[in-house]
């Protein structure tokens, strides 16, 4: 082990890491305004990533021109997953109802998949798969600087469209507190359906790196919705600067384990600086402390 | 009158129970009945700690594989031969659950409930990672059990009726804890943390209690099915499926209620076995599966056991309102219904 090897690990784990960090606040957004914990958002990514896959080999559509289509095409099959299943889920086991709804939903599209596309593993490719280039004597690969400019591009974006529109106001108030949101007038049932619209199209950039930088298949979906969980708990469930910093860190945490001691332990580290972080601060590291749960 | 006829169903069901090997003969149809027992067995046990205290634990199968791993490793180390002596390890693969259950209650029991799902996910792959990387477990390759040399016709008759105690066992657990006072404090807990607090129940004990208590029956199951197997694997016996085939059994037959997930295991594994002999197009099985899976739980969210009762309620509600309207009428006969 040498001194370059712990830097290439460092840049990379932050690359990636803001990826992950992408799908994961999707994640931990649906959660904050609706109580809904996704675990068909591992999933949502394979789709995502597929849907990348098929518009390169189809028609030539270069990955990125192609998110021009993959995005929104989540975030309607994100409404309409919305409106046809969690309109229904009420009552105090609704988190826990939420958990075998989405993990149902995910199984269908988990055997769509694999009927559609096969289980064979695939990437996806073009020019800047596999190339990188070299500066201030670092190698950078391509498609994780265009990941990490990209994922910059989108949380930017939602960071606007949170802080500095009328419609992102109503989003933050549904996060702090439904029922007080509902009271000044908020549409929260409608403010719920749009959030998950969001929530499931931010897997579709993050699909689309995620499969451009790993061959995946349809049950690639099982390690990826693990690490994001993980990465939402450790930030603090509901808490978006959380799960932004949390990605990164976990991330980069994992390569570093892997090139001081040995791949074999970086998942393992992965999970349990989860455990030993939370026997600290069991509410995560930027979660709210709830003073009362029902 | 009431409770007598109850208890006499479930009395007909253990003869019933008692003579499903007389039925089927095909060793490949005894191996299925004695999954379901088991996983029968796991789903009552997880139901009464997570459908009473509503924590819904999703890393269950860490226990799991810990008895399943103790059996494998004292069946080998300390020369067990491979005969119904191997049974008696069955009880301590329990303990073992239970001796390391306790540990991990402490950490996860710390957050509230939405957390605490995600965490006891993230502690089973902790297991599951270490258990594959780990020299004593013998990694990917698993390990090999005592072979018992029993004739493969009658091969799971014994395994059958042990699966079966413990699933008694685990009824008998539930049904107990539900009718004691621990049970009333976990349903208090279930129906608001906070107040059970203030009114004085000692709230992390009360839920460490239960989520050690439960292991034990997931560690016996583990066990159980290390022996039948003869071989275990780390990703099968420590197996991320696991815990939402016991969570939707539950679900499917009745969260919280005594009856529903044994209804909802019966049910469910004898189901999931069919289709998979079905269909043996993995894909369709899935969709075919996770379609099901949706319809249970958006037309009976409350599961198959409440379901039945509330129907059951209506008809009583409108035969009686209907014997009312007659008695009106007839005010004589009023002394007969009551």
């Amino acid at each position: 082990m040498n001194s370059s090897a712990l830097i290439h690990a460092v840049i990379d784990g932050v690359l990636t890491g803001s990826v992950y960090a992408l799908m994961a606040t999707g994640l931990t957004l649906i959660f904050g305004v609706m109580d809904i914990i996704n675990v068909a958002q591992g999933i949502f990514v394979i789709l995502g990533a597929y849907l990348s896959y098929a518009l390169s080999v189809h028609w030539g559509i270069d990955p990125f021109v192609g998110l021009a289509i993959t995005i929104p095409t989540l975030f309607f099959v994100g409404i309409a997953v919305e409106k046809a299943f969690f309109g229904r889920l009420k009552g105090p086991e609704k988190t826990a109802m939420s958990i075998l709804v989405t993990y149902a939903i995910s199984l269908v599209i988990e055997g769509t998949l694999n009927m559609v596309f096969t289980v064979n593993y695939v990437q996806i490719q073009a020019w800047y798969v596999n190339k990188s280039f070299r500066l201030f004597g670092v190698w950078f690969p391509y498609i994780y600087v265009f990941g990490f400019i990209m994922a910059a591009i989108m949380l930017s974006g939602l960071y606007i469209l949170l802080y500095r529109t009328r419609f992102g106001a109503s989003i933050r108030a549904s996060l702090a507190d439904q029922t007080a949101a509902a009271l000044v007038g908020i549409d929260v049932r409608r403010v719920s359906t749009i959030c998950f619209g969001i929530g499931i199209a931010l897997t579709a950039p993050g699909g689309m790196i995620f499969g451009a930088t790993n061959t995946f298949n349809a049950s690639t979906s099982y390690d990826l919705i693990s690490r994001l969980l993980t990465i939402i708990v450790l930030g603090g469930m509901g808490s978006l600067g959380g799960a932004l910093l949390a990605g990164i860190l976990m991330v980069t945490l994992e390569d570093l384990v892997g090139v001081i001691w040995s791949p074999v332990w970086s998942t393992l580290s992965f999970f349990l600086v989860l455990v030993i972080v939370l026997s600290v601060r069991p509410q995560g590291l930027f979660g709210k402390q709830s003073a009362r749960v029902a | 009158m009431l409770l007598q006829k109850k208890n006499l169903l479930w009395v007909v069901a253990l003869v019933i129970a008692l003579f499903v090997p007389q039925m089927i003969t095909n060793p490949a149809y005894r191996q299925i009945a004695v999954i379901t027992l088991i996983f029968t067995a796991c789903a009552t046990s997880w139901n009464m700690f997570s459908g009473y205290s509503g924590y819904v634990a999703l890393g269950s199968a860490a226990f799991y594989g810990t008895g399943a791993y103790t059996m494998a490793l004292m069946a080998n180390h300390m020369h067990v031969p491979g005969n119904g002596d191997m049974f008696w390890l069955v009880p301590l693969g329990g303990l073992a659950a239970v001796v390391v259950a306790i540990p991990v209650g402490l950490v996860a029991l710390r957050v509230r409930r939405h957390t605490f799902v995600v965490i006891t996910i993230a502690i089973f792959f902790v297991f599951q990672l270490s258990a594959i990387n780990a020299n004593f477990t013998g990694g990917t390759g698993g390990l090999t059990l005592p072979y018992v040399p029993w004739q493969i016709q009658n091969y799971h008759l014994p395994f059958y009726y042990v699966a079966l105690v413990v699933l008694v066992f685990a009824i008998l657990l539930s049904a107990g804890v539900r009718r004691s006072r621990f049970g009333l404090q976990l349903l208090a807990i279930r129906d608001d943390e906070d107040r059970a607090l203030g009114l004085g129940v000692k709230v992390f004990q009360v839920k460490l209690t239960g989520f050690a208590m439960s292991a034990f029956v997931f560690g016996m199951g583990g066990a159980l099915y290390a022996m039948m197997q003869g071989q275990i694997y780390p990703q099968f016996v420590f197996d991320p499926m696991f815990d939402i085939t016991i969570a939707l059994m539950a679900f499917f037959g009745g969260f919280g209620t005594l009856l529903g997930p044994i209804i909802g295991g019966l049910v469910l594994e004898s189901a999931q076995q069919y289709l998979t002999v079905t269909y043996s197009n993995g894909s369709l099985y899935l969709i075919l599966f996770g379609v099901l899976f949706l319809l249970v739980i958006l037309f009976m969210p409350q599961g198959i056991v409440v379901f039945v009762r509330d129907r059951m309620a209506q008809r009583q509600d409108r035969l009686e309102s209907a014997t009312k309207q007659v008695s009106n009428e007839t005010p004589v006969a009023q002394g007969v219904h009551s």
